[in-house]
């Protein structure tokens, strides 16, 4: 039976794949969440047509990085998707209720005329609810999750604490920098300088969010302060926190000189930092603290089938992804595009 | 009651009633994305506008109706780990990657170029938008590829082993995305999706030719719709019988209880109506044709068909679901073969389009797709019950440690949300429909002008790029 694993590390291989796609989930969906969240509190309306314009093309291929990590989870460790989907069941569930309103918002609000408000707030709060569950998930799962053999031996309700309701509001301003950071990019005038206003309001809520988890995962687990706070690890790893602390520095200061597309970049860089410092923390765990991305691969042959086809798709993905952000390049037009 | 909810039953409410709502999108994109794709290249190679005035109508049409199954086919990917995690966890090996190739090669594919059908008319060139088009469409019956690859994998299982930590492991991957029933089932499925657009097509040309609205797009609605009827509703038929004689093969009791037939006999007799009675163990009240059963599955009069009451008691599905689905199914397909027979007595005629009565038969077909294809799911999946990998395992088995509260919860969300949205799309898509394609403004604004241009204004005004 045809199978990689003698010439490739297949489960360490997959585990940088989904990680990838989990990331580029969160970047891309992440500022059209953002824009969501920012919605209403834009100044007109023909502020908030430029701001649907300025997502629309992209929000459903964003989308489908979700997809491709679920998948992903499901097709490259079964056992990882079979404990930590229960595990999250609500908030799974009230997340993709948030995506579906938001999603449908897009299509419905330019065909509707007097329930037009409607499906705004359809697209606000969708995007807040999906933000938020994301955020808890992401809480919840850094506190660990409980498992018994091959599955979830948890209470329904592990996930709903005061720490994943700080991730979750956490999540919301973290989104919500991206998405302004992409209106400064993506529009001008009125619609751009209020942006702009936003990012700079939301930038230190960010710092101060990013500063509690930093600190709060090493407290709650003797492993993870072990692994940043002893020597030599630490000489290692306090770039990253400088690194972040730089980048605030820099989007703040473009922000005030009317730079236009460096701070969504940046704000990119401030997201990769803080994934990469849970990765650091997290990392060999696929489910916090139960059960490894080893122990979770799925058959080596599976692992091998798959990535035939990703090798050599992925690649053409990111090339039409890239090419669709290119065809749309530049500021997001006036009039609708439906 | 409460400590009585069954998170077996429960979770199997939820998955059908998710699932039932989502194959309502894919049933009618996979056909429109195709139908689209004929219509552009028509217009570029004719340069008709007709076509490209319904391209347009359509296409809003399709974007709608893709959205709702972009956010309902999202949630299926997480409803397979939330509600059935035992059985992902067993399964994943095989079922993960299929489902993996399906997001990989169709999603993206799909989503992509959408953006580029939908919004790029007038950005990128036109054989760039054409073959946007065609992209979307093969992204679309690829998606179908791997969805029912893997569905198929569970009907008729092959090319696996089981290990002793009863983990499924894949021993031929080749075996394993080609499973007996998958050809079958693929062309059954795609043919059903392309006939369910052409009778949404048909239906909403007769209706403009009802009202006498739009008669030149409406006419080529109705003729191109009724192409399908009268070739391929046909084709269809023998399509259902080659799938149904697979399942006689690999799945006996489906078969069993599709024919609602309790004894295992020669020359059995087909079933016209009845009322099958689980617990009595026969079906009542049955319009009965002789030995007609054994001559569709074997294919000879005599031909043994087994009954119900060969499998014990806990291995039978569901019968009176089965049934009544499978009749719904066949009578439908039925009607869409005389709707077919009709249209080419009345064309031959030359009264096609003005045949009133046959405008309003059309109009009441526009949902018989739907109901069709939602029927033959119910059949297949209800029909393979009580396992959910055909004699591999069981669905009792494969149920997630997830307790009955949260997933009634779950439902009744899903039940008012879907029932929001769904209907909001389905309004917005009425309006689209009731609006009508948009003929001369359309045509005249993709110019950046008002209305006809004159011989004057034409020699100083540069070539838009489009009609």
């Amino acid at each position: 039976m045809f199978s990689l694993e003698g010439s490739l590390d297949l489960p360490l291989i997959w585990f940088g794949l989904l990680v990838t796609a989990l990331f580029l989930y969160v970047l891309l969906d992440g500022f059209d969440l953002g824009v969501g969240i920012l919605f209403p509190f834009a100044p007109s309306d023909e502020c908030r047509d430029r701001l649907m314009n300025s997502i629309a093309p992209f929000w459903d291929g964003n989308e489908t990085w979700l997809v491709l990590s679920g998948g992903g989870l499901f097709a490259a460790f079964p056992l990882a998707y079979a404990i930590l989907m229960p595990a999250f069941y609500m908030p799974v569930i009230l997340m993709l209720l948030g995506l579906i309103f938001r999603g449908v918002a897009f299509e419905f609000r330019f065909k509707a005329v007097k329930s037009r408000f409607i499906w705004d707030y359809a697209f606000h709060f969708g995007s807040i609810v999906a933000t938020f569950m994301q955020g808890m998930i992401l809480g919840a799962f850094v506190k660990g999750v409980q498992v018994q053999g091959r599955s979830f031996a948890g209470n329904p309700f592990d996930w709903l604490n005061a720490y994943s309701f700080m991730t979750g509001v956490a999540l919301l301003f973290g989104y919500a920098l991206l998405g302004a950071t992409w209106l400064v990019m993506k529009t001008d005038e009125i619609t751009g300088d209020w942006a702009r206003k936003c990012a700079s309001y939301v930038l230190g809520y960010v710092g101060v969010f990013m500063g509690i988890v930093s600190i709060s995962v090493p407290i709650m687990n003797a492993g993870v302060r072990h692994l940043w706070f002893s020597l030599p690890n630490f000489y290692y790893l306090v770039p990253v926190p400088l690194v972040t602390a730089a980048l605030f520095i820099f989007i703040w200061r473009d922000l005030h000189r009317g730079v236009e597309n460096r701070p969504f970049f940046l704000s990119i860089g401030v997201f990769l930092m803080g994934y990469l410092g849970l990765g650091i923390s997290l990392w060999p765990w696929l489910v916090p603290f139960a059960v490894t991305f080893r122990q979770a691969a799925a058959a080596a042959t599976s692992q091998s089938f798959l990535l035939v086809g990703t090798l050599v798709i992925l690649p053409i993905v990111l090339t039409y992804t890239a090419f669709c952000y290119y065809v749309f390049r530049g500021k997001a037009s006036r009039e609708g595009y439906y | 009651m409460i400590e009585n909810l069954d998170p077996v039953l429960l979770s199997r409410i939820q998955f059908a009633f998710t699932l039932s709502f989502h194959i309502f999108f894919p049933a009618f994109t996979i056909g429109l994305a195709s139908w689209l794709a004929v219509l552009e290249w028509r217009w570029l190679k004719t340069g008709n506008a007709v076509y490209a005035v319904i391209y347009h109508m359509w296409v809003k049409i399709f974007a709608v109706t893709f959205g709702m199954g972009v956010v309902s086919g999202v949630v299926m990917s997480f409803l397979f780990g939330t509600n059935w995690s035992v059985f992902s966890d067993k399964a994943g090996n095989i079922l993960g990657p299929l489902l993996g190739y399906e997001v990989l090669s169709a999603f993206f594919l799909e989503a992509s170029f959408l953006g580029v059908m939908l919004f790029g008319w007038n950005r990128v060139g036109r054989r760039l938008h054409f073959a946007a088009t065609v992209i979307v469409a093969m992204g679309t019956l690829i998606s179908a590829f791997w969805i029912l690859s893997a569905n198929s994998f569970m009907q008729t299982p092959q090319g696996f082993r089981i290990a002793e930590n009863g983990l499924l492991y894949p021993v031929n991957w080749l075996q394993i995305v080609f499973s007996p029933s998958f050809p079958y089932r693929f062309i059954h499925m795609v043919t059903a999706a392309y006939l369910t657009t052409a009778f949404v097509a048909g239906g909403i040309g007769s209706f403009y030719l009802r009202g006498s609205r739009h008669i030149k797009e409406a006419r080529v609605m109705l003729g191109m719709a009724m192409i399908m009827a009268v070739f391929v509703a046909p084709m269809q038929l023998l399509f259902g019988d080659m799938h149904g004689r697979n399942t006689f093969i690999h799945q006996p009791t489906k078969v069993a209880a599709i024919e609602g037939l309790w004894e295992t006999q020669r020359g059995a007799p087909l079933n016209l109506f009845g009322w099958p009675d689980q617990e009595a163990e026969t079906t009542k009240y049955a319009v009965e044709i002789p030995e007609l059963s054994s001559l569709i599955l074997t294919h000879e009069l005599n031909g043994e068909v087994k009954g119900l009451k060969a499998w014990p008691k806990d291995e039978r599905p569901p019968v009176l679901l089965v049934f009544l689905s499978f009749r719904i199914m066949v009578g439908i397909g039925i009607l869409m073969i005389s709707t077919g027979v009709s249209a080419l007595v009345l064309y031959l005629r030359k009264r096609l389009f003005d045949a009133k009565w046959f405008h309003y038969w059309c109009m009441a077909m526009t949902p018989a797709g739907f109901a069709a294809v939602l029927a033959g799911w119910f059949v297949t999946e209800t029909g393979r019950q009580p396992y959910i990998i055909q004699g591999v395992m069981r669905t009792s088995e494969a149920v997630s440690p997830v307790q009955g509260i949260p997933i009634a919860i779950s439902i009744s969300a899903f039940v008012l949300t879907y029932a929001a949205v769904f209907g909001a799309g389905s309004y917005y898509i009425m309006k689209l429909i009731g609006k009508g394609p948009e003929t001369e403004a359309h045509i005249y604004g993709s110019h950046g002008v008002k209305g006809p241009p004159l011989i004057t204004d034409l020699v100083s005004e540069e070539e838009g790029r489009h009609v």
